[in-house]
């Protein structure tokens, strides 16, 4: 196991809440994880948990009026990216970390060829002439699976289907052989014939380049298609972490065991779907203590007032449940 | 040769189905030049047969532009088929004048995907509610309305009290709800979900469901429900009908769909569906390329140029629905005039 | 006639109560008013002040004292009364606040009373730009009253319905936008007569382009929206869409688009004045009036001072309100400010 090419520590990214502007809320609250190269960590969550805000801060995309907060630490290839000059962190983006959206419609230029786009991003980063980039192009075109590579180049955004554009997108992005991908929610607006395409695509490149990915996703199918690890956020917290068969065959978070409950499966059919309770509660109001109180199964005493601590459950699988927690200490053996 | 939808162990609980869709095509025009002439046509809906009986739930299934919003729409009049019948309770609807149409549409209604778009950000949930109640002069003062209002919102789940808010001050699976009870205000028999849980989170999307399932015991609802998820289609459905490009591919109960699928299309479907168990096997023939144009289909079977068995007679003609075992599928794998594989 | 001008003030008054106690009724519409008492409150204040001159301008009736001969017949304003601009005048100019006379030297015969000084004939200034401040209003307001339901009939028919209407309709404004719109005014007043209603009426007619256009794409986009097929699935009349879903959902454009509309229309009579066919009393007419007199030397600047600081002060008020209602009324900032 390498070294860590990403490692992100107590990441807290706030926004101004409430009348006066002057308190602020965290959107992301003390988050936690590192990827190492050729892995792929999975970020899971429903709307608003923060999974996109994360690869936002990563990047350092964050807009005013939030902000990182000080205390917070993302160390890339052993450099730290919040202490990074502008033009070195420009540079940084694209080329040592690269990344793509889910709505390709709106991430590609309306108005520019697909051609023009990605000879761009090559001769953003490297010393080629514009046919030297015009090759290479049509080389990733063809390699990403765009039918007519060469002649594709010429066509503009709308043209295209939103697989093609994902793929252009895929193109654009690799084609600088980033070390880190960030793949926010890249297949949820693509059919399931061409999702399935797309991720049996970034596996391949995955392999082939050595690249480390983050993959955002709400689905855990798509986790299940394409991580090795995993870790699920509630409301700006991480609440359970682990490899892929950890999560997903033993999760021990009540919310992960929730979640996978409410999955509808093509095995199990006609059945009630276990319902999570409750609504996610909306920024600003928060509740103290586990974010998951108020929707909890087995909520108990300790939940309401104090933040769980992560429960280490192996050496890859961490649960933050105060349950857990406790059923441990009780049982004074590590419990499954 | 028409699709039947009828229950699992093959008798009708009704003589009659309560829907019937015989041919219909809904085309749109594409228009171009100077004098805006007619170019081309979106073959949206392009020849395509339904039957769903009183009671059942049948899912209309396929990806984006397959068309199957289309038939939900023309079924609702809310676009205008070229050809074809809708027969509901026995009666062509669309030979029907506005007039005479009016008295259907307490029959069908229709929640849509967007709950955010649904809802008149300016119209208390209240008087949202209650427009069908006014449409129809249900309930005889507007006191009796807001109290029926409460029923529905009971029905769904919601508080009562909360009629006087306004839809921004819910949640996207709130709004789901209000949504629904406003097309249950009217006491439908058929309702069309189209997309209804395709915004949702999953959590949420598990939610309603489970309130859906619920409905439809405690109503006696009839659904046709239209999506292009296929767990969500296990969890709901009693029929499904896979809808390529316009047509109809293949239907049957969700047993035989699921673990019998006869059409390439369904298998490259249920083969790419990401699936969350941990044991699984390699995964079976999976469609290639993207669809295409909608205005612009291939030649021949429309699904040719992405079938991982495509064979000779694909990219000639088109073929008709066969019967096999019981069921129709839209392919030459099955078509006994052609040297089958 | 003053019963005209009475009855006018009392329409306009009872009907902004009516639209006043409409809003009141919905949530939204009182949480937008108390945003906007809250963000503008100098502007509000101002706009209201203007409004109350201009009703102080129009309530009038004949009789009662300080007047004789000739104008004790006709009708005089509250305004009027207070400024009895027969008697309360000079010769010819003073500057504010003066002693004596510009040109010459006499004495004044109200010295020291005049604030903002007095025009060639010898008129107060002060009294003339508040007499302007109704002129202001009228256009203003009358022109809109002619235009936005113009707009509105032309813009929602076409973007609702389509087809044929919407052609004849693109027609109609694709052959009014083409004309100049300077000519055609000028054309309608020369034909119409220059008084205030027919150049208000020629000013909306000509000026309903801009907003149909508008309200014509916003139709569109709203006509596909789902709460709209929802309520046609509904069997809904397409009458009780038009009224319940689309105006509604217009509503925040007109009303910014009117307070746009209102500046931009208190500009233009400033230019029809230029050539001769403003209205009487008005704004631009003290500024065209003015025109020499900056090249005097001494300069006389108050008339064109006072003249264009109200307007200037009457135009950034307007602006600065409907800045403030297109962020509260946007759709889209429902949902930031729960």
């Amino acid at each position: 196991m390498s070294a860590p090419l990403l490692t992100v520590e107590d990441l807290t990214v706030s926004f101004p809440a409430g009348r006066d502007g002057n308190a602020r809320a965290p959107v992301v609250d003390g988050i936690s994880l590192d990827v190492s190269p050729g892995e792929v960590l999975a970020l899971v969550g429903e709307s608003g948990c923060g999974k996109s805000m994360t690869a936002l801060a990563i990047l350092r995309l964050i807009a005013k009026p939030g902000r990182i907060e000080p205390g917070s630490r993302i160390v890339f290839d052993d450099r730290d990216i919040l202490a990074l000059k502008v033009t070195r962190m420009r540079a940084l983006r694209g080329a040592g970390i690269a990344m793509i959206f889910q709505e390709p419609m709106s991430s590609l230029n309306p108005v520019r060829t697909v051609g023009n786009q990605v000879t761009e991003a090559i001769r953003l980063h490297e010393r080629v002439s514009a046919a030297a980039a015009r090759d290479r192009a049509t080389q990733m075109f063809k390699r990403v699976g765009i039918p007519d590579p060469a002649g594709r180049l010429a066509a503009y955004p709308h043209q295209l289907s939103g697989g093609l554009r994902q793929r252009v997108m895929i193109a654009m992005m690799l084609v600088v052989q980033p070390r880190l991908l960030i793949a926010d929610e890249p297949t949820t607006a693509l059919d399931v014939t061409v999702q399935a395409q797309i991720l049996a695509l970034l596996r391949e490149l995955k392999d082939e380049l050595g690249m480390a990915i983050l993959l955002i996703t709400h689905d855990f199918g798509v986790v299940n298609e394409l991580a090795d690890r995993v870790a699920v956020m509630y409301a700006g917290r991480i609440a359970e972490r682990g490899t892929r068969s950890e999560v997903l065959g033993r999760p021990m978070h009540p919310y992960t065991q929730g979640l996978l409950r409410s999955i509808p499966r093509l095995s199990h059919r006609g059945e009630a779907l276990a319902e999570i309770e409750g609504v996610v509660p909306s920024l600003g109001s928060w509740p103290t203590g586990c974010r998951f109180a108020t929707r909890c199964p087995k909520v108990f005493e300790p939940c309401d007032g104090t933040v769980p601590e992560s429960v280490v459950l192996s050496a890859s699988h961490h649960a933050a449940c105060h349950e857990i927690a406790q059923r441990r200490r009780t049982a004074g053996t590590p419990s499954k | 040769m028409s699709a039947t939808a009828s229950s699992a162990d093959g008798a009708n609980q009704n003589a009659d189905p309560l829907l019937k869709i015989d041919g219909l095509k809904t085309w749109y025009p594409v228009r171009g030049g100077v004098l805006q002439r007619v170019r081309r046509w979106v073959r949206a809906v392009d020849g395509v047969d339904l039957e769903i009986c009183r009671g059942q739930t049948l899912a209309l299934v396929g990806e984006s532009g397959c068309g199957k919003t289309t038939v939900g729409r023309s079924v609702l009049k809310l676009e205008q088929p070229r050809q074809g019948r809708i027969l509901f309770e026995g009666t062509d609807i669309l030979s029907l004048s506005r007039r005479a149409m009016r008295r259907y549409r307490r029959s069908i209604q229709i929640v849509f995907q967007d709950p955010n778009a649904s809802l008149d950000p300016r119209m208390t949930v209240r008087d949202a509610v209650a427009e069908g109640l006014n449409a129809f002069r249900i309930g005889r003062t507007a006191a009796d309305r807001t109290r029926r209002v409460g029923e529905l919102m009971e029905m769904v789940r919601l508080d009562p009290d909360h009629m006087w808010r306004y839809p921004h001050e819910f949640s996207g699976g709130q709004k789901q709800r209000i949504c629904i009870a406003r097309a249950l205000a009217v006491e439908p028999e058929l309702l069309i979900c189209d997309e209804s849980v395709s915004a949702l989170d999953v959590s949420i999307q598990a939610q309603i469901l489970n309130l859906l399932r619920a409905l439809q015991t405690e109503l006696g609802l009839t659904y046709l429900f239209i999506t292009h998820d296929l767990g969500v289609v296990g969890n709901i459905a009693d029929q499904v009908a896979v809808m390529y490009l316009g047509q109809i591919v293949e239907t049957g109960t969700i047993a035989q769909i699921f673990d019998a699928p006869q059409h390439p299309y369904t298998q490259a479907l249920l083969a790419s569906v990401p699936r969350v168990e941990l044991d699984l096997g390699p995964p079976a023939a999976r469609a290639i390329g993207d669809a295409p144009d909608p205005s612009d289909p291939p030649p021949g079977c429309r699904f040719h140029p992405r079938c991982p068995k495509v064979f000779e007679p694909c990219a000639v003609s088109e073929p008709n629905m066969v019967d096999i075992s019981g069921r129709p599928c839209r392919c030459f794998l099955y078509d006994p005039a052609h040297a089958s594989r | 006639m003053s019963w005209i001008g009475n009855l006018v003030a009392v329409a306009l008054v009872l009907g902004a109560l009516l639209l006043w106690r409409r809003a009141r009724r919905s949530r939204l519409w009182r949480e937008a008013l108390t945003a906007l008492r809250r963000r503008r409150p100098i502007a509000l204040t101002v706009v209201g002040v203007f409004v109350l001159i201009a009703l102080m301008d129009t309530v009038a009736w004949t009789g009662g004292g300080g007047a004789e001969g000739v104008a004790a017949s006709k009708p005089r304003s509250v305004l009027d009364r207070i400024f009895s601009p027969e008697t309360f005048r000079e010769k010819s100019y003073s500057a504010p606040f003066a002693r004596t006379e510009f040109i010459g030297g006499a004495a004044l015969t109200f010295p020291r009373r005049h604030p903002l000084g007095t025009d060639l004939l010898g008129d107060d200034v002060l009294y003339k730009t508040l007499k302007g401040v109704k002129v202001a209003l009228l256009i203003g307001g009358l022109t809109c009253l002619v235009l936005i339901p113009l707009a509105l009939l032309f813009g929602v028919s076409s973007g609702y319905f389509g087809g044929r209407i919407d052609d004849v309709v693109f027609f109609v404004m694709s052959t009014l936008a083409s004309i100049p719109n300077l000519l055609l005014l000028i054309a309608l007043i020369m034909a119409l007569g220059k008084g205030t209603l027919q150049v208000c009426f020629a000013l909306g007619i000509t000026g309903w382009v801009g907003l149909s256009r508008i309200t014509r794409a916003e139709t569109l986009k709203l006509r596909e929206l789902e709460y709209v097929q929802a309520a046609r699935a509904l069997g809904v009349s397409n009458l009780k869409i038009l009224s319940q879903h689309i105006l509604p959902n217009l509503a925040h454009l007109v009303i910014i688009t009117f307070a746009l509309l209102f500046t931009g229309l208190v500009l233009s009579e400033t230019i029809l004045s230029y050539l001769g066919i403003g209205l009487d009393g008005s704004w631009g007419r003290m500024i065209d009036q003015a025109r020499n007199e900056l090249s005097r030397d001494p300069i006389i600047w108050w008339n064109i001072a006072a003249a264009s600081t109200a307007l200037f002060v009457l135009v950034l008020c307007v602006n600065l309100i409907a800045d403030a209602l297109r962020d509260i009324l946007d759709p889209r900032t429902l949902n930031e400010r729960k």
